[in-house]
């Protein structure tokens, strides 16, 4: 990753416009939902070394939060689209 | 061979020519009683108390790259047991002991230097914190000291006291804290350990482990298949990674933290300095360069390497707390891979699986614990019980609601 984050909105910015909220976990479960899937919702992290899929809000810009696709290994950014066109279905 | 005036006349007179490595450089064995991933700090630490302390000599430790290359070599060498909490207070302050001795212990000069932590407050309520976790301290029979803005000035006069928005009012002082030569630390417990048998295995990288049910059998490396009756992870930084290889997942994400050296300067920091405000702490070292640290880069990483922003913000912190860096030179920087768990505190257990052993999570705090991690793991390894001093540091914590939560911070790694 470069010092530049390109928003699908605003282009290429600064790193330091943005505030990162980490990797996209699975979908929140209901209140109803089994301890277990809260615990793994809440705690477990998948880290992979590799593509990593997260949240980024443009906090400094547009304001919009992303899903940027991140190597953790090379820092290297392959895809950066607006969170709203993610589809992440409905809570367990 | 041991090291002592006579040894290091008898070699002086011999032209230096006759000096040993300190470690041997074996290759694996097909067996051993206990393999320790690992050969950072926390992983030769353990070797090392397990054939001092518990008598275990069929021990390997495997590293993938070379002893040093990883956290041991890439932090602030920073050591305090100034913690608040029942679970963690007598672990840290355990660590601190094992630091005071550990000299005569291992027969290696590791620069353990208790010039003391001052860890600085800028507001009433921080003020309030400080001396309850100096009250915490004291009744956990740890040395603090509450120290005023005027006594800080004498001691301190470099500090900006009236900084605009973050006036120094004082700070909380552990006199006994201070600074550890890092690489040493790792030299002197590989040596260690190797003088008590344990094969030090290093360019050995684990890329499997083998399973029978619920038992390990063994480890699948670039240097062959190796089995063991035990196996132990201390690979913090790539906890996530390693135990992936069973299936397993953690509480843990990993987050590159850069650590930074200036130019050598004439002494004048005698202490170790925290800016509470503005998460920068610094230090000066023995050949004189600042040693100084911040904050982690807050995403996902498993590069050993930062980014420039994070160089910007230290570097601004450190300026708010001494103007007078801003002529000083930075000549290196460099990154260390973070296990941040969710409640900024280290798990160190059994595992679902029965012979595979746990010790990570240590988010930035790993170095000071380097001893006393190794002591308890250790311990845990032969005994399968927990040491006394590290029984909050259970896997099953986060499920249970018994949190470690030092800091107040939550669960959230990056909010850190």
């Amino acid at each position: 990753m470069s010092s530049l984050v390109k928003c699908p909105h605003c282009g290429l910015r600064p790193r330091e416009e943005f505030t990162i909220r980490g990797e996209v976990a699975t979908p929140r479960p209901s209140a109803g939902a089994d301890e277990a899937v809260w615990f793994d919702h809440v705690y477990l992290r998948d880290n992979p070394r590799g593509e990593h899929r997260e949240y980024w809000h443009h906090s400094g810009g547009c304001r919009r939060w992303l899903v940027l696709s991140r190597n953790t290994l090379t820092h290297e950014t392959s895809e950066v689209v607006d969170a709203s066109t993610l589809k992440l279905g409905g809570g367990a | 061979m041991r090291y002592s005036a006579l040894s290091l006349l008898g070699n002086a007179f011999s032209e230096n020519k006759n000096w040993k490595p300190a470690w041997r450089n074996p290759d694996p064995k097909p067996h051993y009683d206990v393999i320790i991933i690992g050969g950072g700090g926390h992983g030769l630490a353990t070797a090392y108390y397990l054939s001092k302390v518990f008598g275990m000599r069929n021990v390997a430790v495997l590293e993938k790259g070379y002893l040093g290359s990883g956290n041991i070599g890439r932090n602030t060498t920073i050591i305090r047991s100034n913690y608040l909490l029942e679970g963690n207070n007598p672990f840290y302050e355990f660590s601190m002991k094992l630091w005071e001795g550990l000299e005569q212990d291992f027969n290696f000069n590791a620069m353990v230097s208790q010039r003391g932590v001052v860890n600085l407050f800028h507001s009433d309520a921080q003020r309030d914190a400080y001396t309850r976790r100096g009250n915490a301290m004291r009744l956990h029979g740890v040395d603090a000291e509450l120290l005023g803005r005027d006594q800080l000035r004498e001691k301190l006069p470099f500090l900006d006291y009236e900084n605009a928005r973050f006036p120094i009012m004082g700070g909380l002082m552990q006199a006994r804290g201070g600074t550890v030569r890092h690489d040493a630390v790792a030299w002197g417990f590989a040596r260690g350990a190797d003088q008590n048998g344990v094969d030090i295995i290093q360019n050995c990288e684990v890329t499997g482990i083998d399973r029978e049910g619920d038992q390990i059998t063994g480890v699948q490396t670039t240097r062959g298949a190796i089995t063991c009756n035990k196996l132990a992870m201390a690979v913090a930084g790539s906890s996530s990674h390693v135990a992936k290889m069973v299936d397993m997942r953690l509480p843990i994400e990993s987050h590159a933290l850069q650590a930074f050296v200036s130019e050598g300067l004439k002494p004048f920091i005698d202490t170790v300095v925290t800016f509470g405000a503005g998460h920068f702490y610094v230090s000066q070292s023995d050949k004189g360069g600042l040693v100084f640290g911040g904050d982690i880069e807050g995403y996902n990483s498993y590069a050993q390497r930062g980014n420039l922003a994070c160089v910007e913000y230290v570097a601004e912190a450190g300026m708010a707390m001494i103007p007078a860096l801003s002529r000083v030179r930075i000549l290196r920087s460099w990154g260390g891979i973070m296990d941040m768990s969710m409640d900024g505190s280290p798990i160190m257990d059994r595992t679902h699986l029965s012979n595979l052993y746990f010790n990570g999570g240590w988010c930035y705090g790993g170095f000071k614990a380097t001893p006393a991690s190794g002591y308890c793991f250790a311990h845990l390894l032969a005994t399968d019980t927990p040491h006394e001093t590290a029984t909050a540091f259970r896997m099953d914590r986060f499920a249970r609601g018994y949190l470690l939560d030092e800091k107040g911070v939550g669960a959230q790694a990056n909010l850190h």
